[in-house]
């Protein structure tokens, strides 16, 4: 009786997870692809150039050093940024503490007066440093903040995807959310974001995907706002992960001397 | 008087740099020390007097502020980061005043080890969570400079001084030696003040001061305690014969703040006791009285790129009875407790190229105020334009309102490089 119940449950175990691989829920694919663009690694170090470009094509560039690293599994993260560029805030640093189920925490370091102030952390849906993104675009949101359905199975220049609408649960800047994820490699190819209206507010775009370390990573990315014309573009100018980033890293320490080894 | 290059800098740096050669593996494949960086600013600042003002003769009166300077900074290190360095100067015309002068802002070199780091030179040290009042931060500054609108950085002088961190794994702690800077205070060369005015040889006092801060995450929450052995940075005066002499009180200081997340925003605590080492009964009326001041503010967001800050700040003199009774005739009494609310608002617009703001003092005790609306736009990564006013407004005996004569408008260009 024994073996049978325990033949049962293992047969029962293989079905579901076939009809998983066949059919994976929408929850699924964006908890995956979440994992892929916000989790990938223990750890990330990455140095970007941000391009803002207003619709008169005048740019403004943003250069930093990104450093992230995931605490346990609970989806627990810390994050510091480092800006070389431009030079009137050169040296400035951000340090975000990532709480799965509360607000998170911040702090900014002013180098022109030294000082480190803490900053309140309720502006997920704000700009980051003037750009398209906000500050959710850059540390990532959480499953449940959306009611996902999966629209159907497609093809994305060439890329398998998944087409999957979000709504979001509280109320925020847009109602609707459309993402492309690619079946194989599980990043967010592209995301429409609509208003109450159904206009179309902003559009993402992965333009360059690459494999880094074993881990797929959108290394060139744009965001492109719909009814402004203003457009910012991302560009991964280097990027590793798994190299060996201290938790003591992210303190009050090193936002105020940041660490030579990695912001280069 | 003139000690641009004091020996805690000289012996510190030559000790620090020392101390650091030889001693870093993997030396050899990088060039020890870097190349340095070069940043720094061009930049074009004035202010306009408000109101039909009689001014004394000596006063710049219609620009108190009419200055250009060029800035250049230097940083860079070495041996794998153990060592650090970095140089702010400021080459200053002065043309409300006439003047020229070379001003160093910073200048310092850094050694950085596992579990301590030094920092030895000229550099500004910021203590405290309070914002633009000042509890624990018992660091020179430079009050001339906000209140005639230039960026907030030049309200903070540079302190002379060794700071050595320590991180053992109960806390973080930070100690400072220091030699004594005052406060640079409005004078009349640009500032309309009541009285008279008064000559006074200044003493400055030498030797070192101390600066104490232990700090620790408490869950969410940021804790430092403060210890300050001190000087007062404005002088006391005093009438010698027929003339004045002054000098800087000692002071020891001791707090503690605390500030972390309350609702959707960021509450900050801060108190602190002055113990006024020279004037403890408080009936000597050149010196302050010892104080307790304590500090309760808010900031959170309030609409997308918008953030409102409130404090209460309260300074409560010691030994209230002593000070009235020996207060000379003919000066207006101070209360025992002094009231000051704050507010900030702050607001990006267009991509945050347009930063829109407000500080507002409210001596609410004294009743008077000081507003400072300001815009500032960013017409490119390198250049940015800033106006605004610093209005005083009430009581003109109150702590903000004696600046009354001193309203003005102005206008900063800067273009970074």
């Amino acid at each position: 009786m024994k073996f049978l119940s325990s033949f049962l449950a293992l047969t029962l175990a293989f079905v579901s997870a076939a009809s998983v691989q066949a059919q994976p829920s929408a929850d699924d694919i964006i908890a995956r692809s979440l994992e892929t663009f916000y989790y990938a690694g223990d750890d990330q170090r990455t140095r970007a150039t941000m391009r803002l470009v207003n619709p008169q094509g005048k740019e403004r560039r943003r250069v930093m050093t990104l450093l992230r690293k995931d605490l346990g599994g609970e989806g627990e993260q810390r994050y510091y940024i480092y800006f070389h560029e431009p030079a009137d805030v050169k040296g400035t640093t951000f340090m975000v503490w990532k709480y799965p189920a509360r607000e998170d925490d911040r702090w900014i370091f002013i180098p022109a007066i030294k000082l480190v102030r803490r900053i309140a952390a309720d502006d997920k849906r704000s700009s980051f440093v003037g750009s398209d993104f906000t500050y959710e675009d850059v540390s990532g949101r959480e499953v449940g903040d959306e009611s996902h359905s999966l629209l159907d199975e497609t093809d994305l220049d060439g890329r398998p995807v998944y087409r999957i609408e979000s709504v979001p649960k509280a109320k925020v800047d847009y109602v609707r959310r459309l993402s492309w994820i690619d079946r194989e490699r599980w990043v967010p190819l592209k995301e429409e974001y609509y208003d109450g209206r159904g206009e179309l507010l902003r559009t993402f775009t992965a333009d360059a995907v690459r494999e880094v370390d074993g881990h797929w990573t959108v290394t060139q990315r744009t965001m492109r706002d719909a009814q402004s014309g203003h457009h910012t573009e991302v560009v991964y100018d280097e990027v590793g992960y798994g190299i060996g980033l201290e938790a003591d890293l992210f303190s009050e320490r090193y936002l105020q001397r940041p660490p030579r080894q990695w912001i280069r | 008087m003139s000690r641009q290059t004091p020996f805690t800098l000289r012996h510190a740096l030559a000790g620090v740099l020392a101390w650091g050669v030889g001693l870093p593996a993997g030396a050899a494949q990088a060039p020890p020390l870097e190349i340095p960086e070069i940043h720094g600013f061009l930049q074009a600042h004035g202010a306009a007097r408000l109101g039909g003002v009689d001014c004394d003769p000596g006063t710049a009166c219609d620009w108190p502020f009419n200055e250009q300077r060029l800035q250049l900074k230097a940083e860079g290190g070495g041996f794998e980061g153990t060592l650090g360095y970095a140089g702010k100067i400021d080459l200053l015309h002065d043309a409300a005043l006439g003047e020229s002068e070379v001003d160093i802002r910073e200048l310092y070199a850094d050694y950085n080890a596992e579990r301590y780091t030094v920092r030895a030179g000229r550099q500004v040290i910021t203590w405290g969570v309070a914002d633009l009042l000042f509890i624990n931060d018992t660091f020179p500054k430079d009050w001339t400079a906000f209140y005639g609108g230039l960026p907030l950085e030049y309200l903070k002088r540079g302190s002379d001084a060794v700071r050595l961190d320590l991180f053992p794994d109960f806390a973080d702690v930070q100690l400072v030696l220091a030699d004594f800077r005052p406060d640079r205070l409005p004078d009349r060369e640009r500032f309309v003040l009541p009285g008279q005015a008064i000559q006074a040889g200044l003493d400055e006092p030498s030797g070192l001061e101390v600066g104490l801060r232990v700090s620790r995450y408490v869950g969410s929450w940021d804790g430092a305690l403060y210890l300050s052995r001190t000087h007062y940075r404005a002088p006391a005066l005093r009438q010698v014969g027929a003339g004045w002499q002054g000098g800087f009180p000692r002071l020891n200081a001791v707090g503690a703040s605390l500030s972390g997340p309350l609702g959707s925003g960021v509450l900050s605590l801060e108190a602190g006791y002055y113990d006024s080492v020279d004037d403890r009964d408080g009936d000597d009326p050149a010196i302050e009285n010892s104080q307790t001041r304590l500090l309760a503010g808010y900031s959170r967001q309030i609409g997308a790129d918008t953030t409102l800050g409130v404090q209460g700040y309260v300074e409560w003199m010691h030994d209230h009875a002593a000070y009235r009774r020996t207060l000379p005739a003919g000066y207006s009494e101070r209360d025992e407790l002094r009231g000051v609310a704050t507010l900030r608002l702050t607001r990006f617009e267009m991509h945050q190229t347009l930063r829109l703001s407000l500080f507002a003092f409210w001596g609410i005790s004294e009743g008077d105020g000081y507003l400072i609306p300001s815009a500032r736009y960013a017409f490119s990564d390198a250049l940015w334009g800033e106006v605004g006013a610093n209005l005083i407004v009430g009581d003109r005996s109150g702590q903000f309102g004696v600046l009354g004569d001193n309203d003005n408008v102005y206008m900063t260009l800067r273009y970074a490089f």
